[in-house]
């Protein structure tokens, strides 16, 4: 047996000894190359990507934004000069502007917040299990494989009063005097994209939030039964807490996803009848593909994406703040 | 096979420090165990052996050999992981030549160690299957098997028996010991469970709070533990503390505990009179005895057989106290039992948890 | 008790049936006017299936128009892109899952802030940085665009499913004798198949859809997407609703098989990735 103290002096003075002889010089030279690599390794793995996203996204985005300080004419070979905040100014006292802000509050709040709520409930409904769940599952998240653009062709068609059932339908229940087509009335057109919307995009909701409710351990179920939780307390004590981080994470990417989202708007509507339908997406693409004015829409694009940031910066210290309180 | 040096080894996690400085000499074909209670480094140490995290200082040899800057498939190593890691797209033939394979070894050669394997290990009839068809203990005989093909230099084993059940356990335990007699190979094993370590190894490394607490062999832990955290985490049921005071008087050496009575110590320490210690005594060794001198009066708490034995779980001076005996009578015992201390089997330690040393003058037989 | 769980039951299947309906009405009505013949459009408006089938709309779209090279280029545009962003991504959704590196955080943001901002801003730069390399009016040049902006959620994608996967796997590996790189390629991509198959899809499905890039960047019919491509078929023929139907009922087979084929892999994914919350 060693004693404890005398046997640190003991291995101290061996380790000397042990430095004395050291030096393998070859297989040092291997092992820097070794710990070369090593640490070379996960940027290997990551630059094609970051390479990619840098030329094609990150090298264009800062381009575009300095369009918002230039005058940019597609078509123009005399534009291309700065024109330091005037597109800010003009976008100051813009009212489409306001007019495709408040819409776009308008688009985005509601098609968030349906496609939450009915893919919740399909996420709850396909957690059990039935006879025939995996053909209803893949049969209900077919929608969000349909392209949004055939999507947005596809309900328009089926609000046209010509080819599609739906005004009929309407009509015939009493909502509507006459069989007539939703996108072309200002006061209602704004639903008709988002019921496009909303369709196209339950599965997404479903899908996430079905998978966060499958990662739940079955047990704590069987705990709060035995404790005698009914099944709103099961949800509400269980199901919600654990479903929180992600409602919350997947609420904010939509969010900003669907602020962003104008397919569906420029397919079935253009942004008519009168603006109505028309958010800051399609105003900026209108901008630039119908005006060509390319500084005008980089300096929408630009207010955008701010708004968009500080809105996902709230949300993310909301959530620390919640977190933190929990 | 191979001998490991581990040289005052560091490791940081950030600013955390897991390992403060660990000397360690593994000597070629030794069975080594590190234990500990979780969180206590040993698992970070083993994994630092392997290569598969890096060593923050200190230096480790394998051979002679520094590896610090070796990959772990350089360091010519076998390791058998706690979910044993089975690759779950391989039968079990292919999971234990995959490293014979990347190393292209011939095919005969392959077909040879494999079978040789798993007829050490009784698989000849589950080569073809894959791990999902296989049984806790059969898939740990796959992790044995996958390590022994390529006969490395020497064998990690990281808590490998903890998801199995205790009589699976035990049957395993033996295999590993029969194993290691049979292949004589350097060996290091990690495990929190005690009666692993004292069964397995030639040497155990016990370790708390990322620093090697004591290193011997499983009597040597048994009997002298080195300070208070061995004393307490080796031996079942766990070794009983009082504190006391340390008393000379003329040729007897004792201990005053707080109550006014006095144990009597084997022999003299280095100690001043009156030195704050603890008195520690293997449930095992405490003997039930009729009053006497130095012995002691405790309440009965609660009487657990084991089949073997009895434990009591006492009350003394309202501190938990246990006793371990192989007397029946004690099923009965009363609502209190007289308890005394052999002066041989008590341990005395100091003030900062360190086995107090005799005094050179009063040799006793320790 | 009883009574109320049966009635339960009844209450979920026909919610279900709801949702099932729901999803499926937009798309079977697509159907149905693809194969109502032209004398019936109007006069059968409201009738749930025409009294009389026909396929002349399919046949027209197929022999009579620039459908079938839509289609090819369609087909190759997404296949190489759900091709190289699936193995790109799951290059680096290896490396955010396994290794802790300088950078990593940046990294993450980054992809993050992609996720931020129209790609409508992008059009203009993008475009004039591709067309002096000769990568306007090209599939190539569709392939590069598409495989960037894919790559972010593709990478995160495939790092959930990673994260699924025991680190013990790797480390046995290595231990074993393998690299890093060959216990990535041989133990760890083999387990990922399914993440792989989700990643394939729904890249496919993404670069199927995309309308925006398609349209600014090619021009002609040659290079054209099938987006591109029915876009100008609603403009140039938008009062025959039966042909414009069957060609998006061909758009729609490709994406829809491979996503049929996906989807249950996709929950698994994001089940893996859900346990870190």
């Amino acid at each position: 047996m060693v004693d404890w103290k005398d046997g640190q002096l003991e291995r101290k003075r061996q380790l000397k000894v042990f430095d004395a002889t050291a030096g393998f010089p070859e297989s040092r030279r291997q092992s820097l190359v070794d710990r070369i690599t090593r640490h070379a390794e996960p940027y290997l793995y990551t630059a094609p990507a970051l390479i990619l996203i840098v030329t094609i996204m990150l090298a264009p985005l800062v381009l575009g934004l300095s369009y918002a300080f230039r005058d940019v004419h597609l078509l123009n070979p005399f534009s291309g000069g700065y024109v330091g905040l005037d597109h800010f100014r003009t976008l100051y006292d813009d009212d489409n502007f306001y007019r495709a802000l408040r819409n776009t509050l308008w688009w985005t709040g509601a098609s968030v917040f349906l496609q939450f709520v009915f893919g919740l409930i399909l996420a709850l409904l396909l957690d059990r299990p039935f006879a025939g769940r995996a053909v209803a599952q893949a049969l209900v998240f077919l929608p969000w494989a349909v392209p949004t653009f055939l999507t947005g062709l596809n309900w328009a068609w089926l609000f046209n009063p010509v080819i599609g059932p739906l005004p009929h339908w309407l009509y015939a229940l009493g909502l509507m005097s006459e069989p007539a087509n939703i996108l072309s009335n200002p006061q209602f057109a704004m639903w008709g994209p988002i019921i496009a919307n909303v369709w196209w995009g339950i599965p997404f909701f479903a899908i996430t939030l079905l998978a966060a409710l499958q990662a739940i351990p079955r047990d704590l179920y069987e705990a709060a039964a035995i404790d005698g939780a009914g099944a709103i307390r099961r949800f509400t004590s269980i199901t919600l807490p654990f479903l929180a981080p992600t409602i919350a994470i997947t609420v904010l990417l939509r969010t900003v996803w669907i602020s962003n989202f104008a397919d569906l708007i420029i397919v079935m509507t253009s942004g008519g009848p009168a603006d109505r339908t028309q958010i800051v997406a399609s105003y900026i693409f209108t901008q630039a593909f119908r005006a060509l004015d390319f500084g005008y829409a980089s300096a929408i694009a630009l207010v955008l994406l701010v708004l968009l940031l500080a809105y996902s910066m709230l949300i993310v210290m909301l959530r620390q703040v919640l977190m933190d309180r929990a | 096979m191979a001998s490991i040096d581990i040289r005052n080894v560091r490791k940081n996690f950030g600013i955390v420090s897991v390992l403060h400085g660990v000397d360690l000499s593994i000597k070629n074909g030794e069975f080594v165990v590190l234990v500990g209670p979780s969180g206590c480094g040993k698992s970070t140490l083993l994994r630092m052996i392997a290569g598969l995290e890096e060593v923050t200082e200190g230096e480790i040899r394998i051979d002679g050999k520094r590896v610090n800057e070796r990959a772990p498939k350089d360091r010519d190593i076998a390791m058998v992981f706690q979910s044993y890691a089975l690759y779950p797209h391989m039968n079990v033939a292919e999971n234990m030549s995959y490293g014979l394979r990347i190393r292209k070894a011939a095919r005969e050669k392959i077909t040879a160690a494999v079978s040789n394997a798993a007829r050490k290990l009784e698989l000849q009839p589950l080569l073809a299957r894959r791990p999902k068809a296989l049984s806790g203990g059969q898939r740990q005989r796959v992790a044995m098997g996958r390590a022994i093909v390529r006969q490395p230099k020497a064998f990690l084993f990281d808590e490998p028996l903890s998801n199995l059940d205790a009589r699976l356990r035990e049957q395993m335990r033996a295999e590993i010991k029969k194993l290691h007699r049979d292949l004589g190979a350097t060996s290091i094993y990690v495990t929190h469970d005690q009666i692993e370590a004292m069964t397995l190894a030639d040497r155990i490394v016990a370790m708390h709070e990322g620093v090697v607490q004591q290193v011997g062999s499983p009597l040597e832990l048994y009997d002298r533990p080195a300070n208070l955290f061995v004393a307490g985490f080796i031996g079942s049921p766990a070794m009983n503390f009082l504190s006391a005071r340390y008393e000379v008087s003329g040729e007897t050496a004792g201990a005053r505990l707080p109550d006014g009575t006095l144990i009597a110590l084997s022999s003299a320490y280095q100690l001043e009179e009156g030195a704050a210690v603890t008195l520690g005594i293997r449930p095992e060794h405490v003997e039930m005895s009729p009053a006497s001198e130095g012995s002691l009066r405790a309440t009965v708490d609660l009487i657990e057989p084991t089949g073997f034995g009895i434990i009591l779980h006492l009350g003394l001076h309202g501190l938990p106290f246990n006793v371990f005996t192989l007397d029946r009578a004690a099923l009965t015992a009363g609502p209190t039992v007289t308890v005394a201390f052999p002066p041989q089997h008590l341990h005395l330690f100091d003030e900062t948890g360190k086995r107090a040393l005799e005094s050179s003058l009063q040799k006793g037989k320790g | 008790m009883n009574s109320y769980s049966i009635f339960g039951t009844a209450l979920h299947r026909l919610a279900i049936l709801c949702y099932v309906v729901f999803a499926l009405f937009p798309l079977f009505w697509l159907l149905k006017v693809s194969v109502t013949p032209n004398d019936l459009l109007y006069s059968e408006g409201v009738r749930m299936w025409p009294s009389r089938m026909s396929f002349e709309h399919f046949r027209f779209v197929l022999v009579h128009s620039a459908f079938p090279v839509f289609f090819r280029n369609s087909m190759i545009v997404a296949g190489a892109t759900a091709v190289i962003v699936t193995l790109l991504a799951s290059l680096s959704g290896y490396a955010l899952s396994r290794f802790t590196f300088r950078g990593k955080y940046w990294l993450v943001a980054l992809m993050l802030l992609t996720q931020m901002f129209p790609l409508v801003m992008l059009v203009a730069p993008i475009f004039k940085m591709l067309s002096p390399l000769g990568l306007t009016n090209s599939l190539t040049g569709l392939v590069v665009v598409y495989t960037a902006f894919n790559i972010p959620f593709a990478t995160f994608l495939m790092q959930s499913f990673f994260d699924g996967i025991p680190k013990e796997l790797e480390e046995a590996a290595k231990i074993d004798g393998a690299t890093q790189f060959m216990a990535f390629r041989q133990i760890i991509l083999p387990l990922t198949l399914p993440g792989i198959a989700a990643t394939l899809g729904f890249v496919f499905t993404a670069a199927w859809s995309e309308l925006l890039f398609a349209l600014m960047l090619i021009s002609g019919n040659s290079a054209a997407t099938f987006p591109v491509g029915l876009l100008t078929f609603v403009s140039k023929f938008s009062v025959d609703f039966g042909q414009m139907m069957a060609a998006g009922v061909l758009a729609l087979i490709p994406a829809c098989l491979f996503f049929l084929f996906i989807q249950r892999y996709l929950v698994q994914g994001l089940t893996a990735g859900a346990v870190k919350g």
